[in-house]
């Protein structure tokens, strides 16, 4: 992809021509055990919107549900303000890529990306050319008379891809498209995704249970958990702020603190725990004498050389280290508090690292603004 | 030895493993149903083939002449037709019903499906009268009729071609059924809502989708019904009339007769049409993979 332009001219959407996605209090219940619980979602044309959770979470029947597979039993699903809930899927003009790929087998690779275009009357000659311009597109070139069962993985993804783009729809929903390849390929495709939703310039919807490619390609994640709405947000709120547990500690690993609130000043929580008194940030302040947890990321957490002073701006505690280990590019230390609370220590492998022994009492440092109250 | 010396030689003795027991092969586990298919069925058939062809000495006579016999060439065309339209009824009749079984789940699936195999626990003599009882001069159907003062005189329905024919499908639609749900029930559910998704609407999942990848259940059930037909005896002998012969009954008769060489011919003939046929299906492009399973 030496620069070249990745999606041909003539399947680019004109600029803001991704559909909007309106989910008002959706709702859905087999046999009265609600898979879905009221999911209200406003998706913003020609955004990447990532719904994120573990499985049985309702994230896939939510994406199921705006392809029109599930009825709801509750709320609305609209597509630029119109109603799609009483639409047929073969009428809702959605592309949509399914985790095995669900390509047909018993059609060539040509037969399968021209199967939107037959069902939509475009002539035999423009088939066969906005079929191969999609095969250049997804670098495979002259794979028309292919069978599925002759090719990869990955290009059984691309040929999927193809065709849920070819008949230009604007807005693409995707089910754990990458879940059966490996990591390296994995990795590759989820940049030639995020290349090209900036090209195609369509919304997307994406369905995966992975925190990490999650973070790699959203605009925007939807964390869902036990059928509603965990948190919304960008990547990077969402990692450094999270509102809640669940969020905290399924994307990234993190550390919990459990305090009472002593004071709060100016955004800023001061809050005794059992091991020190500890300072976090927040947006909603708590009352004084509530109960809080204070959560933060192994990796921001350092060792302190136990004889500098403390500085405001950094938590700081006492602990001993109980399991030390050798994870390539970082060292992952298992530390005791005094309190019996554990916590999980990150720190970047190199020369310059001293590594600590197990039984070693050390003191340990992170930023106050790295520390979010839950 | 001291008791120190033997502890020692003990473990040494039982490395002496006994010889390992000897590779049977598969030959082997399949060799008392081969020599009892020899004894009991090949050999029987062949005295009947070469009973064809020696009268008293070695001729093509008999086969010669079936070529110009009337009623051979009747009873014949009638065997193929009927097992044609029988063919056709069954796929007709069972295809929606492999499709609704291979949709359902749980209890529902049980019950339908027992509802299809429970035929097959009746036998076909039973089924046979059955449809005598339902067909007769006096039987319900005629009974039914003449009291909704819908006809006046019985309709004869027993003794005819249409009899032995609807009560062929009966007998035969799990057949067909049967094959069809099972390679429906394997097809990957999202390959029907990739086909909506990609805009093909109801009509066309199926003409696109599900039929196509259902055709080696659809030429499975159709090659069992049709051969199974072209040797159809019990019914076609108890709800036909004499001139809806079929080609067992006609072998049956010559055998009453002692007419030998001629039933051995006319079960050659049988036997040729359905090696004949199954071999043209073979040729057939696409039917390959589902005589030869393991290619997908």
């Amino acid at each position: 992809m030496d620069g070249t332009p990745f999606v041909a001219r003539s399947m680019r959407a004109a600029p803001g021509q991704g559909a909007k996605v309106s989910l008002v209090d959706l709702e859905k219940r087999f046999d009265g055990v609600g898979a879905v619980c009221g999911i209200s979602l406003e998706i913003a044309s020609g955004e990447f919107l990532t719904l994120l959770g573990p499985s049985g979470s309702g994230k896939t029947t939510t994406l199921m549900m705006i392809a029109g597979f599930e009825t709801p039993t509750g709320g609305d699903i609209a597509i630029d303000g119109h109603s799609v809930t009483g639409t047929p899927p073969h009428r809702r003009n959605i592309g949509m890529v399914f985790q095995n790929y669900a390509l047909f087998p018993h059609l060539t690779v040509g037969e399968n990306i021209a199967f939107p275009l037959k069902q939509r009357g475009v002539h035999r000659g423009r088939r066969k050319q906005l079929v191969a311009e999609s095969l250049a597109m997804m670098q495979l070139p002259g794979y028309e008379a292919r069978y599925p069962r002759q090719l990869s993985g990955g290009q059984q993804q691309r040929v999927a891809l193809a065709r849920a783009i070819v008949f230009q729809p604007r807005l693409l929903l995707m089910d754990e498209p990458l879940g059966a390849l490996d990591k390296q390929l994995r990795e590759s495709l989820q940049l030639e995704m995020r290349r090209l939703h900036a090209e195609l310039g369509i919304t997307f919807v994406y369905v995966t249970h992975d925190q990490e490619e999650a973070l790699i390609m959203s605009d925007r994640i939807a964390v869902v958990n036990e059928g509603r709405i965990a948190q919304l947000g960008p990547p990077e709120e969402l990692y450094d702020r999270p509102q809640n547990r669940f969020v905290a500690s399924f994307i990234g690993e993190s550390n919990f603190l459990q305090g009472t609130v002593r004071s709060t000043k100016g955004g800023v929580v001061v809050a005794d725990c059992a091991a020190a008194t500890l300072r976090g940030i927040t947006t909603q302040l708590p009352p004084v004498g509530s109960a809080v947890t204070l959560t933060t990321r192994p990796e921001r957490m350092h060792f302190a050389d136990p004889r500098a002073p403390s500085h405001p701006m950094q938590n700081r505690l006492r602990a001993t280290v109980i399991e030390a280990m050798f994870a390539g590019e970082r060292c992952r230390y298992l530390l005791r508090c005094d309190d019996g609370a554990m916590l999980v220590l990150k720190e970047p492998s190199g020369a310059a690292m001293r590594r600590r022994a197990i039984g070693e009492t050390i003191d340990v440092t992170w930023p106050v603004a790295d520390t979010a109250v839950l | 030895m001291s008791d120190a010396a033997l502890a020692r030689s003990a473990p040494l003795q039982r490395t002496v493993m006994p010889r390992p027991p000897r590779h049977f092969g598969p030959a082997l586990l399949v060799a008392p149903l081969v020599l009892y298919m020899a004894v009991f069925y090949a050999l029987p058939v062949l005295a009947m083939l070469a009973r064809s062809v020696i009268d008293p000495h070695l001729t093509l006579r008999n086969f010669i002449q079936l070529g110009g016999d009337g009623v051979f060439l009747h009873v014949f065309a009638n065997t193929l037709l009927t097992a044609a339209i029988v063919t056709l009824g069954t796929l007709l009749l069972g295809y929606p019903v492999a499709l609704a079984l291979s949709r359902m789940r749980g209890m529902a699936a049980t019950v339908t499906l027992i509802i299809v195999l429970l035929p097959f626990w009746t036998s076909v003599l039973v089924r046979s009268y059955a449809w005598m009882v339902l067909l007769g001069r006096h039987g319900l159907i005629n009974e039914a009729l003449r009291a909704a003062a819908l006809i006046d005189t019985p309709l004869r329905l027993l003794n005819t071609a249409f009899a032995v024919r609807i009560a062929m499908i009966h007998i035969l639609l799990p057949y067909m059924i049967l094959p069809i749900a099972s390679v429906l029930r394997q097809l990957d559910p999202a390959l029907p809502r990739a086909a909506a998704s990609l805009g093909a609407r109801p009509w066309g999942v199926f003409a696109q989708v599900v039929l196509p990848l259902s055709m080696p259940g659809v030429i499975a059930g159709t090659l069992l019904v049709f051969v199974l037909s072209l040797g159809f005896y019990i019914t076609p002998a108890l709800v036909g009339g004499p001139r809806d012969m079929m080609l067992s009954q006609l072998i049956a008769q010559q055998v009453d007769l002692l007419n030998w060489p001629y039933a051995a011919c006319l079960s050659a003939t049988l036997l040729a049409a359905t090696l004949a046929l199954l071999l043209l299906c073979q040729a057939l492009p696409g039917v390959r993979g589902v005589l030869r399973p393991g290619l997908r």
